[in-house]
């Protein structure tokens, strides 16, 4: 107290122009309303606007974390639907190629099938034919002995010389043999 | 030429107290509310208002405002948590108020004819031995007689101790003071530049003739001064609260 009285008084002395942020008359006014003013601010800070700013920031890095978590989820189930499906096209794709080469089997089966009942078929006919025309060439050789023959003889005839069948036949056949 | 001191505007007008309603003298103290009252005053509703503001819409998906408010809350968050660790946050609220006190102290007095109220050592030094006091008596509760471990630090050979623990001590003594001079001397010293230079132009551009050429010059000056307070203002506010948590730190583990 006395140290502030004698600098008031010292600068009264000194006029008015005192160095004001030592002028010590004002002190007890800046430290009361200091005192009340930071107070009351750290009361309203600390107990009101702080809690809640930093619940809001809290909450916010928890939404967050959240999200990002639910998304990390969804991308696994993603993937996990996108090699289910994999799974299944590949699937689906071995079964149409084994249905596709089953039928192309089938069908090539009944091909070989009609194509050898075909062949068979074709095979006897042949050998039917083939042996009516060994018949008919075997009766038309048979034929040509006989109508030698009869020419012989009515050949012979006519110059006047009879021959007997067997004669004629016998001469022909040797005739033939070379 | 007589250019005398008194025709430039005085500056240190700005730094006069007034009384806006007298109040007391109660137990012959005089605890009238002044301009200086009422600047600090004006201060805390600005802070109370934006934080409160940004605190009580607390969207999820911030606006501009409560943006720049949740980026204010994570700078001093991060101030303490950096200087004093994870403990240290619990002095989170106190070292919250503190900066930006100052802060909104500081930067209103950027504003002409504003008082600014860290301007005043009485008001610095209050601050600066509340922190001591806090840093002193949490000290004593949480480490008991070895916070005196803070003034010998470990590791070093005994011989040195006789001439370490008295720089310790004297250095401890000598925070309070220079961290409440610190900020005083920063805004008074500046304010008072701004002023002289500001009043300055206007004498010279005032006085004719060759004094108009040379006016711009201390005009421009001006104008680098204020933005040079500007930065001053915000770091002045930081370094005030970076130092405060620092020293938080010595109370939490005093065994460096």
């Amino acid at each position: 107290m006395t140290f502030l009285t004698i600098a008031a008084s010292a600068t009264q002395e000194a006029g008015s122009a005192a160095f004001p942020p030592f002028d010590p008359w004002h002190f007890p006014s800046q430290i009361f309303w200091l005192v009340i003013l930071f107070g009351g601010l750290y009361i309203v800070l600390s107990r009101f606007v702080l809690p809640k700013l930093g619940g809001v920031i809290e909450k916010r890095g928890d939404t967050i974390a959240d999200s990002l978590d639910e998304a990390a989820r969804l991308d696994e189930q993603a993937k996990e639907a996108k090699k289910q499906q994999e799974l299944h096209l590949a699937e689906a794709r071995s079964k149409a190629r084994e249905t596709a080469d089953k039928a192309r089997a089938k069908v090539e089966a009944e091909i070989a099938e009609e194509t050898q009942k075909v062949d068979a078929d074709l095979a006897t006919r042949l050998d039917e034919a083939e042996g009516r025309i060994r018949k008919v060439r075997a009766e038309a050789l048979a034929n040509v002995d006989s109508i030698a023959t009869e020419t012989t003889q009515v050949m012979l005839a006519r110059f006047g010389v009879e021959i007997s069948d067997a004669d004629a036949k016998s001469a022909v056949q040797r005739v033939n043999k070379d | 030429m007589n250019l005398s001191f008194r025709q430039v505007a005085d500056p240190m007008h700005q730094f006069e107290v007034k009384k806006l309603i007298e109040i007391g003298p109660i137990g012959g103290l005089d605890l009238s509310f002044t301009n200086a009252s009422f600047y600090m005053l004006l201060g805390c509703v600005l802070i109370v208002a934006f934080f409160g503001m940004a605190a009580s819409r607390g969207k999820l998906v911030p606006s501009r405002m409560q943006s720049v408010a949740e980026i204010g809350y994570g700078f001093v968050a991060d101030m303490v948590r950096g200087a004093a660790g994870e403990e240290g946050l619990k002095f989170f609220p106190f070292v919250f108020t503190l900066f930006f006190f100052v802060f909104f102290a500081n930067m209103i007095g950027m504003v002409p004819y504003a008082f600014t109220t860290t301007s005043h050592v009485i008001v610095t030094g209050v601050l600066a031995m509340l922190v001591i006091s806090i840093v002193i008596v949490y000290g004593f509760m949480k480490n008991g007689l070895k916070f005196f471990k803070l003034f010998a630090p470990a590791g070093a050979p005994w011989p040195i101790y006789i001439l370490l623990v008295p720089i310790e001590v004297i250095s401890f003594i000598a925070r309070p003071v220079t961290l409440a001079l610190r900020l005083f001397a920063n805004m008074l010293a500046g304010h008072i530049m701004l002023k002289l230079f500001a009043g300055f132009a206007v004498t010279l551009a005032t006085l004719g003739g060759a004094y108009i050429v040379i006016a711009p010059l201390a005009f421009a000056m001006g104008v680098a001064l204020n933005a040079l307070e500007f930065l001053v203002a915000g770091l002045q506010a930081y370094v005030f609260a970076i130092l405060t948590c620092v020293y938080l730190n010595d109370a939490l583990h005093p065994a460096h």
